[in-house]
């Protein structure tokens, strides 16, 4: 089967006419690796893992859509995480995310394979990208997923995301249309690695080339900038020391970053201190901002207004400092600490660079 | 000569995001809550009216739409008192419960009415659903491109623009011709404030309703029945965690911090 290369032809854009389509014509779980520069994203891996549970619950195969340039390598590593079969676009024509030829060709093989669930990352592509392939293919779409069910009587998809800021959930169910589409929001779905070794994917692979000869585009990415001023991604630390209003300034955040970098961390903000200007928005977290889970969070000086709990809760050990007792934060915190962040924080970067104890 | 059209999709939300569920019948408490323009919105009106201002006035022409109740065109009011020039309330029973796409699918019948347009912008995503999903949607349905998380228009003519787009990591810059369709982000602008004179405008403006008759649109392909997803039900997250108090001395407080750290392996 692997010899065989499927071809697809980019020359027209793709555009279903109105039929009612027969659900049970869609079956399988599928899921869509991100890539960038060759490396699948994280977020890929953990919705392959949740694709696995669900693919189980119906008793149905776990295929993964991969794009990019020299990514098959990567991509691979899907197997291990219990994919069955993996659809593999690796062509020039990829090596960089771009909406309009990624929605096509994506649109093209969903129609061809026909999955009933198709999982996206709820990443900042993936939350442009996969809205343009639901309206090409004119089916329901939940956005940024933190929980994902099968009924098991019905056998359709619960798609459960945060609203309003995270003060509710909303659980959302496609109707009439194939395939069951959600993004699912980085970090929330565990990573889990399948028992047994894992030998010889070769004939679970499908080549898929693309011929894009024809495609009309119109935009052109002209130039990428990754000079984000003193930026960071912070998804990509396991320690994140984030500030709030009681920071108070732009030169005290240094401080913060002082204990960051000894934790092999990153600095983060509220969006108080983002929309005083102290620090750049790309440390922002909280609904808008971003939404992080790393092992670590250590809330310094930030009070806890939902919208910046939102964006953290999921961190596995949350550590709070603020001066105020009443402070909601400490609602949601596993660890906290009643006192003065310039007190506390500069002594603990004493105590762990000199390594002596302090009693 | 023909202007730039320049078309601003807009909503009315909740002014606050501490919304409450009635235990009894599962639904959103709205009562009492005060409606607001999306605060991501007012980016995206912002942008339309700096446009406008960069091309020379007489050029291009800001229009903003809301699909929505009828007391939705209050926001339509606001975004005429910053500068927009016209306003239109898309508005009709049976748009009630429409998802993204069906949404979407309105938002283009509209444009279209109104003339068609050459540049379509968006706030990120509304503080309500919070999906973003409309402008790519949208985009697609008018086959046109769609620029997320705009940060700064760096250039813009009358047939195509240079933007900068913030990604987790990295910006972009694009060149886009025209139309197309941006969403934009906080980073792009500051929102002015309402001139006494755009006050004044606001309040005499005559703001057209357009419903499912005037769009030409068919009952199944808005609202609920133009809808594939169904929100099947809402819940109050749980998200307080068992909470250790550390006490004592600072000395002691630091102490004990350190060994926490420790056993979490990272000092």
């Amino acid at each position: 089967m692997n010899d065989e290369v499927l071809t697809i032809n980019l020359k027209e854009r793709l555009f279903l006419t109105e039929e009612k389509k027969d659900l049970s014509d869609y079956r399988g779980v599928c899921v869509y690796l991100e890539t960038n520069e060759g490396e699948v994203a994280d977020v890929g891996f953990e919705l392959v893992s949740e694709g696995r549970k669900l693919a189980d619950k119906l008793g149905v195969e776990l295929s993964a859509i991969a794009m990019g340039k020299g990514i098959k390598e990567s991509a691979m590593e899907a197997f291990q995480y219990g994919l069955n079969k993996l659809y593999l676009a690796d062509s020039t024509d990829f090596s960089y995310n771009l909406d309009d030829i990624f929605s096509e060709t994506l649109a093209r093989l969903i129609l061809r394979y026909r999955p009933e669930i198709f999982l996206a990352g709820a990443t900042w592509f993936g939350r442009t990208l996969i809205p343009r392939v639901a309206a090409i293919l004119k089916t329901g779409l939940s956005a940024d997923c933190t929980e994902l069910e099968i009924d098991n009587e019905k056998k359709v998809l619960l798609q459960t995301k945060p609203a309003f800021g995270g003060n509710i959930l909303a659980t959302i169910i496609t109707r009439n249309a194939r395939p069951q589409m959600a993004t699912v929001r980085p970090h929330v779905m565990e990573k889990k690695k399948v028992a047994g070794e894992i030998r010889d994917c070769e004939d679970r692979v499908e080549y898929i080339k693309v011929e894009p000869s024809g495609f009309k585009t119109d935009y052109k990415l002209i130039g990428i900038d990754k000079n984000l001023n003193e930026s960071i991604n912070i998804n990509d630390y396991k320690v994140i020391v984030s500030g709030g209003r009681g920071v108070g300034g732009s030169e005290k955040f240094s401080t913060l970053k002082e204990l960051a970098g000894l934790l092999g961390g990153a600095v983060g903000a509220s969006r108080a201190a983002v929309d005083s200007g102290w620090i750049s928005y790309p440390h922002q977290i909280g609904q808008t901002g971003k939404t992080v889970n790393p092992r670590i969070y250590i809330a310094c000086g930030i009070s806890g207004a939902i919208q910046h709990l939102v964006g953290v809760q999921s961190s596995d050990i949350i550590i709070a400092i603020n001066k105020d007792p009443a402070a909601p934060i400490f609602k949601v915190a596993d660890y906290g600490i009643v006192g003065d962040l310039f007190e506390v924080v500069p002594m603990l970067i004493k105590r762990i660079k000199s390594g002596r104890t302090l009693i | 000569m023909v202007k730039i059209r320049i078309v601003v999709c807009i909503k009315q939300v909740p002014g606050t995001t501490e919304v409450k569920i009635d235990p009894r019948t599962n639904n959103l408490i709205r009562e009492g809550i005060e409606n607001i323009i999306n605060p991501f919105d007012s980016y995206a009106i912002e942008e339309a009216v700096r446009i406008k201002e960069r091309l020379n006035d007489e050029e291009a022409e800001v229009i903003s739409i809301t699909m929505g109740p009828p007391q939705s065109v209050e926001v339509l009011k606001d975004s005429i008192s910053v500068g927009v020039d016209r306003a239109i309330l898309i508005s009709d029973k049976a748009f009630a419960g429409a998802d993204t796409l069906a949404t979407a699918t309105t938002l283009v019948r509209a444009i279209n009415k109104i003339g068609g347009c050459k540049l379509i912008i968006l706030g990120k995503q509304s503080l309500d659903g919070e999906t973003g999903q409309v402008g790519p949607e949208l985009a697609q349905k008018m086959g046109i491109p769609f620029i997320g998380y705009v940060s700064e228009i760096m250039e813009i003519n009358k047939n195509d623009m240079k933007v900068k787009r913030l990604m987790e990591d990295r910006y972009e810059i694009f060149e886009v011709s025209f139309p197309a369709a941006i969403s934009v982000i906080k980073d792009i602008n500051i929102p002015r404030v309402p001139s006494l004179r755009g006050k004044i405008k606001a309040k005499n403006a005559s703001i057209p309703a357009w419903g499912l008759k005037e769009l030409g649109a068919s009952e199944d392909e808005v609202g609920l029945a133009g809808s594939c997803t169904q929100v099947l039900r809402v819940f109050a997250p749980k998200i307080k965690r068992e909470t250790t108090m550390i006490t004592g001395t600072a000395e002691e407080k630091v102490e004990e911090l350190n060994k926490i750290l420790k056993e979490l392996n990272v000092v």
